[in-house]
């Protein structure tokens, strides 16, 4: 039996950690080479590094955090942000990360999915969606009707695209996504608790593992994430950046729990 | 000193990483004569055991491997290095390295919600003690990738299992060749303490 994982993500800009808050203030906390460091040294299963770097001529910097975690962390990473093509998704890889995570390239150029499987496996190509749910009544703010209730939007949540969500993971995954990362926009930085319905609607409809994110806040969410919502992994920002909880203390609690849950000293 | 294999098979720097990390002398090489002439060789892998047949092929990196086993050379397989040191695999019609009787067989479970690949943290039980796996505990964790496992002609060239769906061999080695189906560079801190006593491992498996 697999373990559930936990998973953290690092913001990156500028070779600087930041945690954004509904995707609108950020503030700097710190180096991300020493908190990924200090999180697998702490148990982590895995890491995703978010490239968030404004202007393309800074992106040097992100490959060179990357080559550093490389020589530090011994578990397996993903990066994403500013991944375009195929070339930047192999720069990334070369540099140590095993996954990459495309999300509003994906949403331009579907093709950069396959494009990335076909060239890395799709083990190493991780479809990350951002995704708010369609109010009752009220018209989508893309074209088109969101059957799922659920649209993909880009730019952290300010613009839609007219795409249904669970139309959009399951061609995801045809198109040789791996994984995917259900990221509720509704949910993220409020610490209330992940998107359930969502993440298990995504879950039960494709064959691939689903990684839970946006809105962890204390351990029983995670524990309903990775039970209620399906998820086979669950991601956490803030709730470790800021010391509120440990690595340790969450995964003790997921594993009194009864989960499976990967427990090192 | 140990040489690590590069047949474009995507890890060998992150394992040449892990062996800077111990303090272990590597370097990374492409020449059949490396290999034959090596104290030490890891062969690692990522991807699909046909591609990387052919790019061993191309490169007579394939029988500079048979001859260095041959000589005694202490060998360590890690994933697709693992599945292609057995004689065939149901992943391609090429003939494998040969170097370990039996097939690598694809995961079909029955159950729906074991995913294909096995992806993920996978508890190990040893079965057979080995110099390598001396710091293994039960129940150690390690890092997993893959669609096909090794499935060794002889039990006693099964070193430790893992469960998904069915117990396969996660570990697999006869006289001075050592194979973790899982990604031994990718596993923290259980990883890393195999791949120092393989540093160390004169590759007598008693």
């Amino acid at each position: 039996m697999l373990s559930k994982r936990l998973i953290s993500c690092l913001d990156v800009r500028d070779g600087r950690l930041v945690k954004s808050v509904r995707f609108v203030d950020t503030k700097d906390i710190g180096d991300p080479v020493s908190a990924a460091r200090r999180y697998y040294e702490a148990g982590l299963d895995e890491l995703v590094f978010y490239d968030i770097t404004a202007s393309s001529d800074q992106r040097g910097i992100m490959i060179d955090v990357v080559e550093e975690v490389a020589r530090q962390v011994f578990i397996p990473f993903s990066v994403g942000g500013g991944l375009r093509s195929v070339d930047n998704c192999r720069r990334v890889l070369e540099a140590g990360a095993e996954k990459v995570n495309l999300n509003t390239a994906a949403v331009d150029n579907p093709g950069v999915i396959s494009e990335a499987a076909d060239a890395f496996g799709v083990q190493a190509v991780v479809l990350s969606m951002d995704i708010r749910a369609v109010s009752a009544g009220s018209v989508p703010s893309g074209s088109g009707s969101m059957p799922s209730g659920y649209e993909i939007v880009t730019h952290g949540g300010r613009r839609a695209t007219g795409m249904d969500a669970l139309e959009w993971a399951r061609r995801g995954e045809a198109l040789g996504a791996g994984e995917i990362v259900v990221n509720s926009i509704d949910a993220d930085g409020t610490l209330e608790g992940y998107e359930l319905k969502l993440t298990r609607m995504i879950a039960d409809n494709v064959g691939i593992p689903v990684i839970a994110s946006g809105g962890g806040g204390r351990p029983e969410h995670l524990y309903d994430a990775l039970t209620e919502g399906g998820a086979d992994a669950a991601l956490v920002a803030s709730m470790l950046h800021y010391g509120h909880y440990s690595v340790d203390s969450i995964k003790q609690h997921l594993h009194d729990r009864g989960l499976k849950i990967r427990m090192t000293d | 000193m140990i040489h690590i294999v590069d047949y474009d098979a995507g890890n060998q720097t992150s394992v040449k990483r892990a062996l800077d990390h111990l303090g272990v002398d590597s370097v990374i090489t492409s020449d059949p004569e490396d290999l034959v002439r090596a104290e030490r060789i890891v062969f690692p892998g990522v991807g699909h055991a046909h591609s990387a047949l052919e790019t061993l092929g191309k490169r007579g990196l394939d029988d500079a491997l048979k001859s260095a086993a041959g000589q005694g050379t202490p060998i360590l397989g890690i994933c697709v290095g693992c599945q292609i040191l057995l004689s065939g695999s149901e992943e391609t019609d090429l003939p494998c390295l040969d170097l370990i009787g039996g097939r690598c067989l694809r995961f079909r479970p029955d159950d729906d919600a074991l995913k294909v690949p096995h992806m993920g943290w996978n508890a190990l039980k040893v079965d057979r003690a080995h110099p390598v796996l001396r710091h293994v505990r039960p129940g150690d964790e390690v890092y997993f990738v893959h669609s096909y496992y090794p499935a060794p002609g002889e039990e006693r060239d099964v070193l430790a299992r893992s469960r998904y769906g069915v117990e396969f061999a996660a570990v697999i080695g006869r006289r001075n060749i050592v194979a973790a189906q899982f990604h031994v560079e990718k596993s923290g801190p259980v990883g890393l303490k195999m791949l120092g006593e393989f540093a160390r491992w004169d590759g007598n498996s008693c």
